[in-house]
């Protein structure tokens, strides 16, 4: 479904602040396949999101989605295959529109804009049905400008304007990480219902080491712009945040040590 | 007065567009100076040399269009900082609508014009006049408040409001800035066209501060009627428009000139634009105040939010 093939990317190439986001990175989602993301800080996490999101365009390498080529192809003409949640609960809607208003926007996702009615009766019929399974009760506010709903409510929607209008890849980019606890698990729990459901092909960048083991179907850990363990399903249930840091801890070692041996 | 309410009226159709930038696309753009000229130019040409006098004003609104499109291009394509990109044009329109007119003032004595049924039954500065006008508003409001209700006009309210998470849903903003630039100046073409109409003539001095005029019209009109829904935000912008020409007037009448009158509409522009600043207000402060910040923390314990 997803096909990253040898993706590298260095940042101001050339200058003292030249930094390599990406080495030579290869990852194959197949169909429904939930992977999340975890490395430090600068490993290359959210560069990775970003080629497939279309933000950034790699030095080379290509991206395949659903064996189409879409590594030239701008964000915006990608949309109709990826849906996006960003870390910021304010980034994925319009605050100044209504609830019934932002889900019309995602439910044209990709498709030709014209002069028929954003909202109409049949649509709104759609979208309180979608919005009820959030369980948040926002199908009884479909006129509120979404400026006013909580962050939690806000990413939740967010998430739902991601994923119901049919895309075949998700990516979530750190999409709990800026709610408190109470609010990061109940996303965490719709975003586990949701890609079920949906039978999307995921790829969810984390922090938290904990939700990575617990959410989705296989892991991969990330560092300095390289994918230093990959688990399947059976290694991901077997292992533990402790197993975790140790291997990060054991890797990380020995690539030190190779570089300190070259020097 | 009754003129007052009349210009107010015309002026409204430029407010309209002001609007649809500065509120809608969140771009300060500064065409409208020399938009408002480009219209009544080629709208009085073209009724000098026998066109229909309507289809004179339609051609002033493509104009008008033709002009938001090349500051959209320098914006979007050019990578142009907005306000400079608006700027440009607006200085390269200057030489073009002295070319246009041929020399800087253009009378239309004994033409026939789209206001000369009024003005030969003498219905100018009537309340005849004033429904009509107003009538001619309330239907450029309704073809906009219809737009923004359209998938692609929620789009373009998109675009203004998070342009980040609208690309992600599939829209190229660059069309919609640029759509939205153009329908913006071509309302302001077609403005110019009849004010040229109106006083009888066209000079390549009169768009000269109409995008101040244009942004009283909106920021006065919208905090004292407010912006909750669309046809609200929009109405407001014609009453705002008409508020702008009687305060005009009564500065008139109060002994100020008319070269004073440019002073006025800056000093009117930065008053609405500070009062929100001032927290002694209250609540009207935040309505004045501009976008999401409108959104208060007192709306919301109206609608009882929080998860």
């Amino acid at each position: 479904m997803l096909e990253i093939t040898s993706l590298n990317k260095t940042f101001f190439p050339g200058t003292v602040n030249e930094r390599k986001a990406l080495r030579n990175i290869n990852l194959t989602l197949t169909d429904g396949e939930f992977v999340t993301v975890i490395g430090s800080n600068g490993a290359g996490k959210s560069t990775v999101l970003n080629m497939v999101g279309g933000k950034l365009r790699p030095d080379t390498g290509t991206v395949r989605v659903a064996g189409k080529d879409v590594t030239r192809l701008a964000d915006h003409s990608r949309a109709r295959y990826i849906g996006r949640v960003f870390q910021d609960p304010m980034a994925g809607t319009a605050p100044n529109m209504t609830i019934e208003e932002n889900m019309a926007l995602a439910l044209g996702r990709g498709t030709f804009r014209g002069l028929g009615f954003g909202v109409t009766k049949r649509k709104r019929e759609q979208f309180v049905e979608e919005l009820r399974s959030l369980e948040l009760g926002l199908e009884n506010r479909l006129k509120a400008k979404v400026g006013l709903l909580s962050g939690g409510q806000r990413q939740a929607l967010s998430l739902l304007m991601a994923t119901f209008s049919g895309p075949k890849i998700l990516l979530l980019d750190e999409h709990t990480a800026a709610l408190d606890p109470q609010r990061a698990a109940l996303v965490a729990r719709l975003t586990e219902e949701i890609v079920v459901r949906h039978q999307l092909t995921t790829l969810m960048v984390t922090h938290n080491m904990e939700q990575a083991l617990r959410l989705g179907t296989r892991l991969i850990m990330m560092h300095d712009g390289q994918v230093i363990l990959d688990l399947d399903s059976e290694q991901k249930a077997q292992m533990t945040v402790p197993g975790l840091l140790h291997e990060f801890e054991k890797i990380k070692g020995a690539q030190l040590d190779d570089r300190t041996m070259l020097q | 007065m009754i003129t007052a309410v009349e210009l107010g009226l015309i002026y409204a159709i430029m407010a309209l567009g002001v609007y649809l930038t500065f509120r809608i696309l969140d771009f300060p753009d500064l065409t409208v100076d020399g938009s408002f000229t480009t219209g009544a130019a080629v709208a009085s040409i073209s009724i000098i040399n026998g066109v229909n006098p309507f289809l004179a004003t339609a051609f002033a609104f493509f104009i008008g269009a033709a002009a938001g499109v090349i500051t959209g291009l320098l914006h979007t394509k050019g990578k142009i900082d907005g306000l400079l990109a608006g700027i440009l044009t607006m200085i390269a329109l200057y030489s073009i609508n002295l070319r246009i007119m041929g020399k800087a003032n253009l009378p239309l004595l004994g033409e026939t014009t789209v206001l000369t049924f009024l003005r030969e039954n003498r219905l100018l500065g009537t309340w005849v006049s004033v429904g009509l006008m107003f009538l001619g508003c309330l239907v450029a409001v309704a073809v906009i408040v219809w737009f923004l209700r359209t998938d692609v006009g929620l789009a373009m309210r998109a675009t203004g409001d998070n342009e980040e998470m609208i690309r992600s849903l599939g829209v190229n903003t660059d069309n919609q800035k640029i759509l939205g630039l153009a329908l913006s100046n071509g309302l302001v073409g077609i403005s110019g066209a009849v004010i040229a109409q109106f006083q009888g003539f066209a000079d390549i001095g009169m768009g000269i501060g109409v995008i101040l005029i244009g942004l009283a019209s909106v920021i006065v009109g919208q905090a004292i009627f407010g912006q909750k829904f669309i046809w609200i935000a929009a109405l407001a912008v014609v009453f705002g428009s008409v508020a702008y020409r009687l305060v005009i007037q009564l500065s008139l009448q109060a002994g100020l000139e008319v070269n004073d009158m440019k002073l006025i509409s800056a000093v009117l522009v930065v008053i609405a634009l500070l009062l929100p600043q001032w927290k002694g207000l209250g609540k009207f402060a935040n309505r004045i105040s501009i976008r999401s910040k409108s959104i208060t923390t007192e709306d919301k314990k109206e609608v009882g939010v929080d998860a």
